[in-house]
């Protein structure tokens, strides 16, 4: 067995905790994106461009 | 002010101010909106990209979700270093300042249950992976490899291919398993993840387990070097740990059911 620990996060595991973790707010707002899991996103534009880094315009901490 | 109010996370008041070089799904600085004994995480999103139906079509454009998650993951993380953040579901947007006092006032209680509960955790994802799982089969060469295979030896090949394939699946389960009990019982509380697809997360092997535990900080160290220490001797299985996270597995109870509050 090896034990991996990843540094930078991959995107996967991000959403699995974005997606389908975290509190969800329901009632009277505007809006809630509850319902969106990655069933909803292209499967195939998502494999595709899975492995390319995708830029952030935003600095990491 | 114009725009709308995304909001990261739920905390309790905190003295430290977070990095001034901090910036939110939309590039403005998130700031503390406090209501109560609770603290929001919030920052001013553009309507025209925060409205529903913005963001739907949004979020099946994969570079900007992943740029908005990882906005959304980072803001996270800077509340982790100085508190235990609540964190709620991506792209939760409020009208205004006033929309989000009111859902704080109303979920108050639970807030500060939920809150209390993950006060001074953290989250450690634990992955299993098979490596290799469907092309262990091709290794296994004849020895006199152009000598013309009978009928019966094809046959007898393929069955030990097969049998040898499903073994190390049943393996795998079965270590899975195991580490997954180790794992539960030390830690406060998990939650098992649908196995990520090979496609998606781009990485080698067959996803067995995606699991995450509730670990108090304190003991982080430690929950680490068991993950460590089960090791066994078990060729072609991977390990991959996370973290440590806010405990975004942790926080799901629906809030807003009222009596769904389950474990």
């Amino acid at each position: 067995m090896t034990v991996v620990e990843r540094r930078e996060i991959a995107l996967v595991d991000l959403l699995d905790r974005l997606l389908a973790g975290g509190v969800v707010i329901t009632g009277d707002i505007t809006l809630r994106i509850a319902d969106v899991d990655l069933v909803r996103i292209d499967l195939n534009a998502l494999i595709s461009s899975v492995n390319e880094q995708v830029p952030s315009p935003w600095e990491e901490p | 002010m114009t725009g709308l109010r995304y909001v990261y996370a739920i905390c309790r008041p905190f003295s430290t101010p977070l990095q001034s070089q901090l910036t939110g799904v939309a590039g403005a600085p998130p700031k503390q909106l406090p209501h109560g004994d609770l603290v929001a995480i919030v920052s001013n999103v553009p309507e025209e990209d925060f409205s529903e139906e913005a963001l739907r079509a949004h979020l099946e454009d994969l570079d900007w979700l992943s740029a908005t998650a990882r906005a959304h993951q980072s803001v996270i993380d800077a509340l982790t270093v100085v508190t235990s953040p609540l964190p709620l579901r991506l792209a939760t947007v409020f009208r205004d300042d006033s929309g989000v006092r009111m859902m704080m006032q109303e979920r108050e209680e639970q807030f500060l249950q939920t809150l209390d509960r993950l006060e001074g955790r953290v989250e450690w994802g634990v992955k299993v992976y098979v490596e290799n799982a469907g092309a262990d089969a091709e290794e296994e060469q004849p020895e006199d490899s152009d000598k013309p295979l009978s009928g019966r030896d094809y046959l007898r090949r393929r069955r030990k291919q097969r049998t040898a394939h499903e073994d190390r699946w049943v393996h795998a389960e079965e270590f899975s398993r195991r580490l997954h009990g180790t794992l539960s019982e030390y830690a406060e509380d998990h939650r098992v993840h649908a196995p990520q697809n090979a496609a998606l997360s781009g990485v080698s092997g067959a996803n067995v387990l995606n699991a995450a535990y509730l670990v108090p900080r304190s003991e982080s160290e430690a929950f680490v070097e068991l993950v460590d220490r089960t090791k066994d001797d078990a060729p072609g299985i991977r390990v991959e740990l996370t973290g440590p996270w806010a405990a975004y597995s942790f926080s799901g109870e629906p809030v807003g059911v009222p009596e769904g509050e389950g474990e």
